[in-house]
């Protein structure tokens, strides 16, 4: 799935890396807590996320994670913004909360392993 | 054989993380394949919050030989008291505060062990700890 397609479902605004959005990810993770993060996650390339710090986009760099999307409204500042842009990361915020944004993009094919 | 140093500033979790990303970018540059660097990443990474939050910072030095990476991060803490429990999956002694940035869920020393082939504990009541990985490339 497109990162474009991922921002239509969601009705997401972009945040950063808008040059970037039309590069593919294959699976997803949903988390507000890193330590699992960094601990289960495998594979996923994005991140769903309701928790805002700067550890936030630190947890994403040493996955390897191509984007971050805020849910609830949630809104990173701009030095947040200015680290996840300088390791190429795409952020977007939707006004959705964690359940239904995972379920529009599972439902829509994105699955949460690789297939 | 490139070695690197880190500072890590305690109790600064608005700069945690950026030795972990320092070391990506040197690994990178010493040609490891992706995958390895990311379980360094992690083990650096995990390694680089618990000094952070728990044991007012202190440095890392990671050294790559072309076949090793090897990780010695010492601590200026006050040392863990039970390294074996601490090891034990879910075992935290992290403050509320910490769980609401995102970590203390007591899963930090075990990734570690996990993503590492080989991790050494040394600590000292009172005077820190300190933790050497290994990652064969």
């Amino acid at each position: 799935m497109t990162l474009s397609k991922v921002k239509e479902l969601l009705g997401a605004e972009i945040l950063c890396g808008e040059s970037n959005m039309e590069q593919e990810i294959l699976s997803a993770c949903g988390s507000d807590m890193m330590s699992d993060v960094l601990a289960f996650v495998k594979e996923q390339s994005m991140l769903l996320t309701g928790l805002v710090n700067p550890q936030v986009m630190r947890t994403a760099e040493m996955m390897d994670m191509r984007c971050i999307v805020f849910v609830r409204g949630k809104r990173p500042d701009q030095p947040m913004l200015d680290l996840a842009e300088s390791h190429g990361m795409v952020v977007m915020n939707t006004p959705l909360r964690m359940y239904p944004s995972c379920g529009r993009l599972y439902e829509a094919g994105l699955k949460g392993e690789n297939a | 054989m490139v070695t690197e140093r880190y500072i890590v500033k305690g109790d600064d979790f608005q700069a945690a993380g950026s030795a972990s990303s320092a070391m990506k970018q040197m690994l990178r540059g010493a040609g490891v394949p992706m995958e390895v660097i990311r379980r360094a990443a992690i083990c650096m990474y995990e390694g680089e919050i618990n000094m952070v939050i728990h044991a007012r910072g202190g440095e890392a030095e990671v050294s790559f030989d072309g076949q090793e990476i090897t990780m010695k991060l010492s601590d200026n803490g006050s040392g863990i008291e039970n390294p074996q429990l601490a090891l034990k999956e879910g075992w935290s002694t992290a403050t509320d505060e910490i769980r609401g940035l995102g970590f203390g869920a007591g899963m930090g020393l075990p990734n570690m062990k996990r993503n590492s082939d080989d991790l050494t504990i040394e600590s000292v009541p009172g005077k820190g700890t300190t933790i050497v990985m290994k990652i064969k490339v």
